[in-house]
């Protein structure tokens, strides 16, 4: 392993990753992680409107690792990684700008739907994300992170890109959801 | 009726409900991952001042950050205030945005346009933090 260190030394340096993570994700980790994202881009990006944006985009992207990462484990196996708040986050820069890219666990029966709701969401002009917010704002609903099924629609809004997605299916129940939100300058 | 006084943290805003003159403030950050737990007491508050409410009731809001979590516990704060406003009262939103901050201020727009009560858009240098 100690000789794997450079070699991820320096992909981490090729990529351009300002900042990754992998693990159990708390509240207070959250507010670490955010805080530190926070300062590199003071660093990195002049425009406060597009550190705002990645700022936006990176908070939305981690409550939603927190609130809808799962994983069911096979009956029988030791039940230590269920609802543990295992995900991947990376903040990278790209070319034009940044790229939020985020990975968790979740139910197989729910990818149909979080499926449909994103190739919704890129079908949208900005003016129609705008509208399909207020929508769903004004609807009244809550759901079990609080926020009615906005997070993805604000996410959209503040990146102006499609958002590029990707499922992996583990096993009957677990697929493993990748998500890549690109914020330009 | 007793006035909320929460100091802010790096994850929630400052709020000061004042019964006595009727100036409500919400400033800087929202973004708690439990938006509900937090927002609860805030929105229990309103319900009890709409009983013998002052005659203007300003609402300031003054947010760096907010979480799509937390926008619809601000529309609840709204809606509460609609039913102020419907029993005769005067109410108004003061919403800031920073200079520069076209999404923030978007934000307020969306709101005003889902809600009747009279909005001011205020554009500041920046936001007071604290």
């Amino acid at each position: 392993m100690v000789n794997r260190i450079f070699d991820l030394y320096d992909e981490l340096e090729k990529r351009r990753i300002m900042l990754s993570f992998k693990g159990d994700l708390s509240p207070e980790l959250i507010g670490a992680l955010l805080n530190l994202i926070e300062h590199k881009l003071q660093a990195t990006e002049p425009e406060q409107r597009v550190r705002k944006r990645v700022f936006n985009v990176v908070m939305e992207c981690l409550q939603n690792l927190y609130h809808h990462n799962h994983r069911t484990l096979p009956a029988g196996e030791a039940g230590s990684a269920t609802g543990e708040r295992q995900g991947v986050v990376m903040i990278a820069q790209s070319g034009n700008g940044y790229s939020v890219l985020t990975g968790n666990y979740m139910a197989q029966a729910e990818v149909s739907e979080l499926k449909s709701r994103l190739d919704h969401v890129n079908g949208c002009a900005p003016e129609q994300l705008r509208e399909l917010y207020k929508s769903k704002l004004g609807d009244g609903m809550f759901t079990r992170s609080g926020g009615g099924g906005l997070g993805i629609v604000d996410i959209a809004r503040k990146s102006g890109r499609k958002l590029e997605y990707g499922f992996v299916p583990l096993d009957n129940d677990n697929t493993f959801f990748s998500l890549n939100v690109n914020v330009t300058t | 009726m007793t006035n909320i006084l929460f100091d802010g943290s790096p994850k929630t805003p400052t709020v000061h409900f004042d019964a006595e003159t009727g100036i409500l403030e919400l400033r800087g950050r929202s973004i708690p991952e439990n938006s509900i737990e937090f927002y609860k007491p805030l929105i229990d508050w309103i319900d009890a001042y709409a009983r013998d409410p002052k005659p203007v009731t300003q609402l300031r809001v003054q947010l760096e950050y907010f979480n799509t979590s937390s926008s619809k516990c601000i529309l609840d704060l709204f809606k509460k205030l609609e039913h102020v406003r419907s029993s005769g009262n005067e109410v108004q939103v003061l919403w800031h945005y920073e200079t520069d901050d076209e999404d923030m201020l978007e934000a307020g727009e969306d709101y005003q346009a889902i809600i009747s009560l009279p909005f001011k858009m205020i554009q500041v240098e920046e936001v007071d933090k604290k």
